[in-house]
């Protein structure tokens, strides 16, 4: 990687950052949020502590993880808007006439993404924390937990950039929120999959990638080292990464269709 | 001297179809010289946007060949833009970001070093005159500052080529103004080669060494402004009689002097003989105890220019928008 290629995804990275950290609403709602819905859920759902086979007796640790793929979301849905909204404005066009490598605008959207859910995923531990929750997996699972929040970041901010890329229209981009809270809803969000009684419910989870992001996250904080759950985690959110880079990279090829 | 040096802008039959849209574009032909202010005028949607994102390299051609300083643009897309600096339609700014961040991240992108990007955003934001306002929003700037930062950031890597695509619609006429005197300084004193499109009749007239007039997606007149008006010749006179009822005989005092041409609101003639005629005119008015209203003589235009190559006046010409679209619209969408 040569000098002026990491200058310039350092400078739309930091481009990406500032303009989140300028848009008071794109910092505040996806931090306030999904904690707001782990109060809720915590408080409403704790009675499920109580069912046989509940994996703890703590519902806040259970659900910590959610907050965790929300926030991702979140993040990810107001970068893929800046990146369409950039098309729509021409400021892509102008980054195009620079000789600016196409790989360089998708590693500074990237960069931008990974440091908000860094930073988001940060305030949920530590907030899971203050209320008393312990990590099972200690300091070092608090690491893994977060290069798991910035492994996911990245695959869906792919996601993000190849709907932007590929329709160039923030409205777009941001009908994909639904469609990301119906498959974070019929995961094993709120309840584990073997104590899901509704058989297609436990079915639509259990081939649910969501179901896999969260259960990684759950076993860091409530199990341990579960290397079953690591494993499918990380194997899901790889492959999710992947294919979003892939499709954001053809997608980014088409857009930038400069001869 | 390098290739661009030496160069300026030149096409052959340069065409581009849309999918959905009209032949935006109906084969063009251009030369423009290295130094030269070029002015392409026409009205909206007549293809000028288009010629600019194909001469720019972010729309490919459909047919014909563009070579621009040197370089063709089909096959040399990273020289020509190397070579280029180009502030297009609708200055592209980010709202959120700052005049001083803009020039961080251009000058960054063009890969200037560190020392020269602090010296080089500095000497253009002092040049355009936003040293004042360099730390500010851009979402605070007016319609000129904002485009006085589009033109900074087109000058970062001091392009030899600038394309400017109608760099002062919708600004008042004292940023107009500001803006026309950078425009000159560059070519002028620097020998930067401007490509300029304009919608406005006097920025041509007056930045212009040269004019191509456009219209549906065809040049239909080229020259400097003063051939162009020349080729037109003789001037008009307009006259307004004070009765209404007078009009017809009015018209035919007119006719003696020339072919007569359509006026919004009186009687114009062409004048078969030049300006001396209108002496006559006021005899021969005076004579038939004709009272005039409002009498008055107009030096050919560029208006008049368009009107006699295409039947109809630059003013109010106006086509559906202009169908501009990105290269990744056109790689989608082929034609």
């Amino acid at each position: 990687m040569n000098q002026r290629f990491a200058d310039q995804v350092y400078v739309l990275a930091r481009r990406s950052v500032v303009r989140t950290a300028r848009q008071p609403a794109n910092v505040i709602f996806p931090l306030v949020f999904p904690l707001l819905l782990l109060a809720v859920n915590a408080g409403g759902l704790k009675a499920a502590t109580q069912l046989p086979g509940f994996p703890t007796s703590s519902f806040v640790a259970f659900a910590l993880a959610i907050p965790f793929i929300q926030g991702a979301l979140f993040a990810t849905m107001n970068a893929g808007t800046d990146l369409a909204r950039d098309i729509q404005t021409g400021f892509l066009n102008r980054l195009s006439l620079t000789p600016m490598r196409g790989v360089a605008l998708l590693a500074g959207q990237l960069g931008g993404i990974v440091t908000m859910g860094l930073i988001q995923a940060l305030v949920y531990l530590s907030v899971g924390l203050a209320v008393g929750v312990r990590l099972a997996s200690g300091f070092g699972g608090a690491l893994v937990l977060l290069a798991f929040a910035v492994l996911i970041s990245i695959g869906f901010g792919a996601l993000g950039a190849f709907a932007a890329l590929r329709t160039g229209s923030g409205e777009a981009v941001q009908s994909l929120f639904p469609a990301f809270f119906v498959f974070l809803f019929l995961s094993s969000m709120n309840l584990p999959r073997n104590l899901i009684e509704i058989d297609w419910f436990r079915t639509v989870a259990t081939v649910n990638p969501v179901s896999y992001l969260i259960e990684c996250i759950r076993s860091l904080i409530i199990v341990g080292w579960d290397g079953e759950a690591l494993a499918l985690g990380f194997g899901v959110a790889l492959v999710i990464t992947i294919l979003s880079l892939a499709l954001a990279s053809i997608s980014l090829r088409t857009r930038l269709a400069r001869s | 001297m390098t290739v661009n040096e030496r160069h300026g802008i030149e096409a052959r039959g340069l065409v581009r179809v849309f999918k959905k849209g009209p032949r935006a574009v109906d084969g063009i032909d251009l030369n423009v010289a290295p130094g030269e202010i070029y002015g392409f005028l026409g009205p909206n949607g007549a293809g000028k946007s288009t010629t600019v994102h194909m001469l720019v390299t972010l729309l490919p051609p459909t047919e014909g060949t563009a070579r621009v300083a040197g370089y063709d643009v089909v096959h040399e897309g990273p020289k020509v833009r190397a070579a280029i600096g180009a502030a297009l339609q609708e200055a592209a700014l980010d709202p959120l970001l700052t005049g001083r961040e803009h020039l961080r991240l251009q000058t960054t992108m063009h890969g200037l070093s560190q020392d020269e990007r602090k010296r080089r955003s500095k000497e253009l934001l002092e040049r355009v005159g936003l040293t004042r306002a360099a730390d500010r929003k851009v979402r605070t700037y007016s319609g000129g500052m904002k485009r006085r930062l589009d033109l900074a950031l087109a000058l970062v890597h001091s392009p030899s080529i600038l394309f400017l695509d109608e760099p002062t619609t919708g600004l008042d006429i004292q940023s107009r103004l500001a803006l026309w005197a950078e425009v000159e300084r560059l070519a002028r004193e620097d020998g930067v080669t401007v490509f300029l499109t304009t919608q406005y009749l006097e920025e041509a007239d007056a930045l212009a060494d040269c004019v191509g007039i456009i219209d549906h997606g065809r040049i239909v007149a080229e020259g400097s402004p003063e051939e162009l008006k020349a080729e037109i010749g003789r001037p008009t006179v307009e006259l307004v009689p004070a009765d209404p009822n007078e009009r017809e005989r009015a018209a035919a005092i007119l006719a003696r002097f020339g072919e007569l041409q359509s006026s919004a609101e009186g009687i114009a003639v062409r004048l078969r003989s030049g300006e001396a005629d209108l002496v006559e005119i006021v005899r021969a008015l005076d004579a038939e105890q004709i009272k005039v209203e409002n009498l008055q003589l107009h030096q050919p235009t560029l208006d008049d220019v368009f009107l006699a190559k295409t039947g109809r006046s630059l003013e109010g010409a106006a086509d559906e928008e202009e169908p501009v679209e990105t290269g990744a619209d056109a790689a989608l969408e082929p034609a």
